[in-house]
């Protein structure tokens, strides 16, 4: 196999958009079981990869050039693998995310149910735009695509539910609980 | 009316075992395991069940085409990563009736001889993932999967896995990819999954609300259940109906309903009583209905005859006040976020859409923007890996073509009109004469 070393220290000027934790970072001895478990379920290595980069989010809540070269080293795949799959998909944070995120549907469904009025009204009530975090660190923002809850347009995802037929109202109700 | 995968939503706490045990969950499967696997297998395809997370393939012929002869074990892949634009339903089957979901893999896997499936759900569906893996647990701990499946002689394990947020992950080659551990890039076809799969081994890849419906083949026998859809379109399936209309939902009706019946009676009509001005049929893939096409019967085959498809029976519904321009970038806007890079035409052409549809709109259209939405659109189609840049392209192709003096005005809107100072809109350039 190839040797890779790390695309940031090669190129050390490019803004991959990711934010280092400030001290090292290593995994908890439940997360060690947990990964145990994970490889048990599949055939091979490598297919432990989508579930190992979650594992790592939930403990160390956004995955950070450290946090993927121990993925890389627990997973025994080079580390630029490991950031193209961190990069390919949506999910995985690559900086620290405030206290809620609040994902709110942009797609045709949401649409046609009045969604771009809700995210500026959104956006300017948190005073902070897609991609971004209130300064105290509460509410992260962010457009999505379709969430497939189109029947309760507009739909948002807060945290790790569905909230959906959204109003202005509900929209202060649920922040105001937060 | 009669419901079969939606049958047990609202039933509280469907989604436990003892529950759905008592409303007939794994009640089929003594019966099929009577049956053997080729017998069963045939069954499925003479009860014209069809894929249904888009492509609509006869789900028994896919079953088939497994090699008889390899030595490399089998995998059921099950595709529960929902994510066209417009369809809301195999959540619900996940949320609601998971153990329904979990027979349906249970009697797939004995049909294909398969010990080990996978559920690949999108990174969004907490809930789904939730319910699935507890009913995964509750299973288990009752000897309905593991070493032995109710006593009988077959291993059967069952692994949920998580995606990560790419709608692409929904297409059967790149959900694999992914479930390899890599980014979800297309891979070309042939080999197809059946023979090259995950990990390379022979793979079957199913829609979860197509598995829902094998334990019902089973328990109707394959006959009547075909018999509730129509010609060559097996039994009901969920139709998702959102945008415009007074009730929106997930309606579980035969194969074959008509759209105007599910758009006017099941859906209530358009809201406020407004016309209508165009319908997607099956999610925001397929090409757009104009009001005079929607007598047609909702399946695979009818609607292909009209140029349009089925997929996975999103109905998204707009009316008359809806700009079909505006319509069209929040589409084209999801087709070029969701490009997987990989192939040119797509990547580029999805992007060049976005940014025409943008101009115009921000009345920056120029002349030849309307044919050339339609150029680069018919340049993508047919030259791609996967079937998503055809998916992208041919929503602009109809939405272009049925809407174009709609889009023409915007482009004039756009243009220094005659009566505009002539010396102004040629400032900075040699004007010969006034
Ligand atoms: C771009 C794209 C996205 C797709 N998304 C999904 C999806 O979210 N869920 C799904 O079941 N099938 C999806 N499909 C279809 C799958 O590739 C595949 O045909 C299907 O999972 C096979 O199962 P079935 O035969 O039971 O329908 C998608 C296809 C394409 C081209
Ligand atoms: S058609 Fe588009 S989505 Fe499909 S493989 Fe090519 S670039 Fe990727
Ligand atoms: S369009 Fe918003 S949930 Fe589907």
């Amino acid at each position: 196999m190839i040797e890779h070393t790390s695309i940031r220290e090669s190129s050390p000027t490019i803004d991959y958009g990711m934010v280092d934790h400030p001290g090292p970072v290593s995994w908890s001895d439940a997360a060690r079981r947990d990964m145990a478990a994970i490889f048990a379920r599949y055939p091979d290595k490598r297919s432990a990869t989508l579930p190992i980069l979650w594992l790592a989010v939930r403990e160390f809540g956004w995955i950070s050039p450290q946090v993927e070269k121990i993925a890389a080293e627990i997973l025994g795949r080079p580390l630029n693998e490991i950031h193209i799959v961190v990069t390919f998909y949506t999910m995985y944070p690559r900086r620290p995310m405030g206290q809620h995120h609040i994902q709110i549907c942009r797609n045709v469904s949401c649409w046609l149910a009045g969604a771009a009025d809700l995210s500026r009204y959104l956006q300017q009530r948190l005073g902070i735009g897609p991609g971004e975090t209130t300064a105290d660190g509460k509410f992260s923002f962010s457009e999505v695509e379709c969430l497939c809850y189109c029947e309760c347009a507009p739909a948002m995802r807060l945290d790790n539910r569905y909230v959906g037929n959204l109003t202005k109202t509900s929209i202060d109700q649920l922040i105001g609980e937060k | 009316m009669l419901k079969l995968v939606t049958k047990n939503v609202g039933i509280e706490n469907s989604h436990t075992l003892s529950v759905a045990r008592s409303h007939g969950a794994y009640s089929r499967l003594e019966a099929a395991f009577a049956m053997t696997p080729e017998a069963l297998t045939a069954e499925v395809i003479k009860s014209n069940l069809r894929g249904l997370g888009g492509a609509g393939f006869p789900a028994g012929r896919k079953w088939s085409f497994l090699p008889k002869d390899s030595p490399k074990p089998r995998y059921l892949v099950v595709n529960g990563d929902e994510g066209e634009p417009g369809t809301c339903k195999d959540k619900i089957i996940m949320i609601h009736d998971p153990h329904l979901l979990i027979e349906g893999i249970i009697i797939t896997c004995w049909a294909i001889q398969s010990h080990k499936a996978f559920i690949y759900i999108r990174g969004e569906y907490d809930l789904p993932v939730e319910h699935v893996e507890q009913a995964i647990v509750e299973a288990k701990a009752a000897g309905i999967l593991g070493e032995t499946v109710m006593g009988h002689d077959f291993a059967l394990d069952i692994v949920v896995h998580r995606g990560a947020g790419a709608y692409i992950c929904g297409e059967e080659t790149a959900l694999l990819e992914s479930l390899e551990g890599k980014r979800g890039w297309p891979r070309l076809k042939p080999p197809f999954p059946a023979v090259e799969g995950y990990m390379r081994c022979p793979t079957v890849v199913n829609n979860v609300e197509t598995l829902s419906y094998v334990p019902y083949v089973v328990e109707m026998g394959a006959q009547p259940f075909a018999d509730l859809g129509s010609e060559r379109n097996g039994g009901l399936r969920m139709y998702s109906i959102s945008g415009r209309v007074n009730r929106p939902g997930v309606y579980e009706l035969p194969m074959g309903t008509p759209l105007r019946e599910m758009i006017y009676d099941h859906a209530q009509g358009v809201t406020g009583g407004r016309a209508l001005k165009a319908v997607i049929p099956g999610g925001s893939s397929a090409p757009i209905l104009t009001p005079d096409e929607i007598d047609v019967p909702m399946d695979f085959d009818s609607l292909a005859k009209r140029g349009t498809m089925l997929g996975s029976a999103g109905v998204i519904v707009f009316d008359e006040t809806v700009s079909m321009v505006e319509a069209l970038k929040v589409i084209i806007r999801f087709y070029a976020h969701e490009s997987c890079g990989q192939c040119t035409p797509c990547r580029e052409g999805t992007a060049w859409l976005e940014k025409i549809v943008e101009r115009i709109l921000d009345l920056g259209g120029r002349p030849g923007d309307v044919d050339n939405m339609l150029r680069i659109s018919r340049n993508i189609m047919g030259n791609t890996i996967c079937p998503f840049g055809d998916g992208a392209a041919l929503p602009v192709v109809s939405c272009v073509t049925k809407f174009r003096p709609e889009f023409e005005a915007w482009v004039r809107r756009g243009q220094p009109v005659t009566t505009l100072p002539v010396r102004e809109a040629h400032i900075g350039e040699p004007v010969a004469a006034v």
